[in-house]
C-alpha cells in the first residue's frame, strides 16, 4: 500500500495516519453551552507576556469589556466573556500539564449576557492595513489553531516581509477534534470574509485554503463561500497527520520548504487558522472581541459528544456535565490526543487556544510500558521534519543535550509521530519536550549571568566615578583654601568675604 | 689584554641585545586561561564560592584546585560552560541549582541604615538614610551578601516559585536500557 501511495505521489512520505475518531462528534450540530455561573479568565492565554488586569474586584462588567490590557509588544488583551461582576483576581490551577497556579480574573455572571458598546466596521477594506492590525490586536485575537500567537503581530510581520500568499489552515489533522470542521461548515461565509480581511491587512495577493480530504461537507461549504473571489483558492490536501502544522501545509500547498530556524513569512507565506479568520471577521464586522470559541467535546467517556460554543473561561467540569460523562474519565486532555496536554483535573477553565476537551475512557487512555529500542527506524520515516528521533532520544537519555541539539532538536515540532509509531512504545516526544525545556532554562540562566555581569560592571564604573568626583572636589576645595590663605596673607581683604568662605567650607 | 676586554665587551653586548630582542618577541602573558574563565563568570564578586571575588575563583579553577561547579549564581549553565572550556566532563545532575532566589526587605523592621545597599554587588538595593530600603527584583541575583550586613535581620532570601512559563517537562522516568546504550 505504502509503495503504491509513493508511486502515485498522493501521500506525503512523512507523518502518520491515526484513526480520526472525528465522527459522530463532527456531524452533531453545533450547540450553545448554557451560560456558566462563574467564569475563570486566565491572564495568559497567548504566547508572550501575561496581560495586566485593569478592573477591580467588585466592579461590574459587560460582555466584551476590556478586563486586562496587553503588557509589552507580544501580548494580547483579555475581555469579559459575559456580563456580571468581578468576584476575584487571583491564582487558579492553569490548564497546563504542570498543574501550577496562574493568575486569572473570576467573573460571576449576572445571567443577562449583555454586550458592551460595539463598534462595527461596515467596510473593513476601506481601512488602512495598520488599522486592521490595531483593531485585531484590541479584540484580543490570537492564533486559534493551538499556537495562540497574537494575530496582529503576525499581520505586521507579514506586511513588513511583503508576504504574497496567505495560507488558511483548515487541516485539523488531530484525531477527535472537529471545531475547525464545524466552523467551516456553519460559518463558511465568516471564514472567507475574515481571510479576505487578513489578506488586506498583510497585503497578500492570493489566499490558499488547505482542507484535509476527510471533511467533505466543510470543503463543499467553503468552496461555495469562496467561489465569488478569484484570488481565494481552495485546495484539498490528503488527510495525514500532522498536515495542520504550518510547515507541512506550506510544503504541501506551495512546494516551499521553510528553512530551519526561519519563519514561514521568510519564504513569502503566512499561515492563519480558519477559526482565527472567523474571529478577525467578528472583530472587524461586528466589533466583537474574542470572548467565545467552538470547543470539541469528544472521547469515549462522554455520552453526547459534539461541538459547543462556549465562553472563554468556562470550567471544564461544566463542559463535561453538558456533554454527559459516563463513569469517571480515565484521562482529560485539552487539545488533540497527539499534541494536547493532560489536565490535572476538571476544575480548570478553557482558554482561547482550547480547540477541544477530550475525556478518555480506560481503553483510550491506556499507556503501554516502554521496551528497548529495536533500531527499526520507524520514527525516522514518520518524522515530518526529517529528524532522527531515536538518535536524539538516546542522547537526551544520558543527559547529552548539546549533542541532541546538533541533531536538530530545535526543528522538532513536538507532533508526536515518532512516539505514535514506535513499536517499543518509547516516549520519544516526551524526551524532546524535556530537552527543549531544559535547553531554554539554560539559555535563561545564561542571559541572567550576562545581565549580572553588566550590573556588576555598572557598579564598578559608578564606584570609580564617585571616587574620581570626590578626589576632584577635594582638590578643588584645597585649591580654594590655598587661594584664600594667600589672599589673607596678602592682607587687605574685606571681612564679609572671609565669612562667606568659612561658611561655604563648613557646608562642604 | 685590550683584545680580551674588547672581545668580551662585544660578546656581552651582542648576547645582551639578543636576550632583549628575545624577551620582546617571545613574550608570554601569564596563563590566559584564568582570564578566559573570569570572563565567563558573573563578575559580581559576591563571594558565595568561598573565594574573594570572581578573579580569585577563576584562578583557582584554572589551576585545578576548585571544582567548576562552585558558583551558585552561575548555576548549571556556568558549570557547563566552564567544563566545556576546560575540556572536562561533569555530571550536571549533581549540580544543586537552588533555583532563582531574591532578597526581600521586611519593611516593618528596616531602620534605613544603608549597610545593605553598600555591599550589594549589582546595586539592586535602593534606599536612603533613615528610609525604608527595597530590593529591585530584576537586578537581585540572590547572592546573599546583604543578609549578614543587616543589623535588624530585616533581609531574607526568598526562593522564587516555579511558574507556568518556567516549568520544564520532567525527563521520562524509565529509560530503557537499550536506549541509553
Amino acid at each position: 500500500m505504502r509503495i503504491l501511495e509513493k508511486i502515485l505521489g498522493r501521500h506525503p512520505h512523512w507523518g502518520v495516519h491515526p484513526d480520526d475518531h472525528k465522527r459522530p462528534a463532527a456531524d452533531a450540530p453545533l450547540r450553545s453551552l448554557p451560560l456558566p455561573e462563574v467564569l475563570y479568565v486566565p491572564l495568559q492565554q497567548h504566547v508572550g507576556n501575561p496581560a495586566r488586569p485593569v478592573v477591580l474586584v467588585g466592579e461590574r462588567v459587560l460582555k466584551g469589556d476590556l478586563i486586562a490590557e496587553p503588557n509589552g509588544n507580544i501580548s494580547a488583551p483579555v475581555h469579559a466573556p459575559t456580563s456580571g461582576w468581578i468576584s476575584a483576581i487571583g491564582e487558579i490551577t492553569a490548564p497546563h500539564p504542570s498543574g501550577l497556579p496562574q493568575l486569572a480574573i473570576t467573573i460571576t455572571a449576572d445571567g443577562a449576557d449583555a454586550w458592551c458598546e460595539r463598534l462595527p466596521v461596515a467596510d473593513p477594506f476601506a481601512l488602512a492595513p495598520e488599522e486592521i492590525s490595531r483593531r485585531t490586536a484590541a479584540a484580543g485575537v490570537v492564533g486559534l489553531g493551538g499556537a495562540t500567537f497574537p494575530a496582529a503581530v503576525k499581520f505586521n510581520l507579514g506586511r513588513r516581509l511583503q508576504v504574497g500568499t496567505l495560507i488558511v489552515n483548515g487541516g485539523e489533522c488531530e484525531p477527535y477534534l472537529s471545531s475547525d470542521d464545524r466552523i467551516m461548515r456553519d460559518r463558511a461565509a465568516e471564514v472567507v470574509d475574515g481571510l479576505r480581511i487578513v489578506m488586506h491587512a498583510i497585503g497578500a495577493r492570493e489566499a490558499l485554503i488547505g482542507i484535509e480530504d476527510n471533511k467533505p461537507q466543510a470543503i463543499a461549504a467553503m468552496r461555495a463561500a469562496a467561489a465569488a473571489f478569484g484570488n481565494v483558492q481552495l485546495r484539498v490536501v490528503p488527510a495525514r497527520y500532522p498536515m495542520g502544522s504550518d510547515k507541512q501545509l506550506i510544503q504541501t500547498l506551495t512546494g516551499k520548504e521553510v528553512p530551519a530556524d526561519a519563519r514561514a513569512a521568510e519564504v513569502g507565506v503566512l499561515v492563519h487558522n480558519v477559526s482565527t479568520c472567523a474571529a478577525v471577521h467578528r472583530a472587524l464586522r461586528r466589533g466583537e472581541p474574542l470572548v467565545e470559541r467552538i470547543v470539541t467535546l469528544n472521547g469515549g467517556a462522554l455520552t453526547r459528544p459534539g461541538n459547543v460554543l462556549a465562553p472563554i473561561g468556562t470550567p471544564v467540569v461544566d463542559l463535561l456535565r453538558f456533554a454527559g460523562v459516563s463513569g469517571r474519565p480515565a484521562r482529560l486532555v485539552l487539545g488533540g490526543p497527539m499534541m494536547g496536554i493532560v489536565l490535572p483535573h476538571a476544575r480548570v477553565p478553557i482558554v482561547k487556544g482550547a480547540s477541544g476537551i477530550l475525556a478518555f475512557d480506560a481503553a483510550e487512555a491506556r499507556t503501554l510500558t516502554a521496551g528497548p529500542c529495536i533500531r527499526c527506524g520507524s520514527c525516522t520515516r514518520a518524522c515530518p521534519m526529517g529528524l532522527l528521533p531515536l538518535e536524539m532520544a538516546s542522547r537526551i537519555g544520558v543527559g547529552d543535550l548539546d549533542s541532541a541539539a546538533s541533531f536538530g532538536l530545535s526543528d522538532c515540532i513536538s507532533c508526536g509521530c515518532c512516539a505514535y509509531v514506535c513499536p517499543a512504545h518509547i516516549p520519544l516526544v516526551q524526551f524532546f519536550s524535556h530537552a527543549k525545556g531544559e535547553l531554554s532554562a539554560r539559555e535563561r540562566s545564561r542571559l541572567r549571568n550576562d545581565a549580572t555581569r553588566r550590573l556588576a560592571e555598572d557598579r564598578a564604573a559608578r564606584l570609580a566615578r564617585e571616587a574620581r568626583e570626590k578626589a576632584a572636589a577635594s582638590a578643588r576645595r584645597k585649591a580654594e583654601r590655598d587661594a584664600a590663605k594667600a589672599a589673607a596673607e596678602g592682607g587687605s581683604r574685606p571681612l564679609s568675604m572671609r565669612i562667606a568662605d568659612t561658611t561655604s567650607e563648613a557646608a562642604t | 689584554m685590550w683584545l680580551a676586554i674588547l672581545s668580551l665587551t662585544v660578546l656581552g653586548t651582542l648576547l645582551g641585545l639578543a636576550l632583549g630582542v628575545a624577551a620582546k618577541y617571545f613574550h608570554v602573558e601569564g596563563s590566559p586561561l584564568a582570564a578566559e574563565i573570569e570572563a565567563l563568570m558573573p563578575g559580581s564578586n559576591c563571594g558565595q564560592c568561598g573565594f574573594a571575588g570572581c578573579p580569585r575563583a577563576a584562578a583557582a579553577i584554572a589551576e585545578g584546585s576548585a571544582p567548576v561547579t562552585l558558583c551558585p549564581p552561575g548555576g548549571k549553565a556556568l558549570a557547563k560552560a566552564l567544563a566545556a572550556k576546560l575540556g572536562i566532563s561533569i555530571d550536571l545532575d549533581a549540580v544543586v541549582d537552588r533555583g532563582p532566589q531574591v532578597a526581600r526587605v521586611a519593611e516593618e523592621i528596616c531602620i534605613g541604615c544603608c549597610r545593605c545597599s553598600k555591599v550589594c554587588p549589582t546595586d539592586a538595593i535602593v534606599g536612603a538614610a533613615k528610609q525604608i530600603h527595597n530590593v529591585i527584583r530584576e537586578a537581585c541575583t540572590g547572592c546573599g551578601s546583604c543578609i549578614d550586613r543587616c543589623p535588624t535581620e530585616a533581609l531574607l532570601l526568598q526562593t522564587l516559585p516555579v511558574t507556568v512559563q518556567h516549568w520544564v517537562w520532567p525527563k521520562p522516568a524509565a529509560t530503557p536500557a537499550a536506549l541509553t546504550a
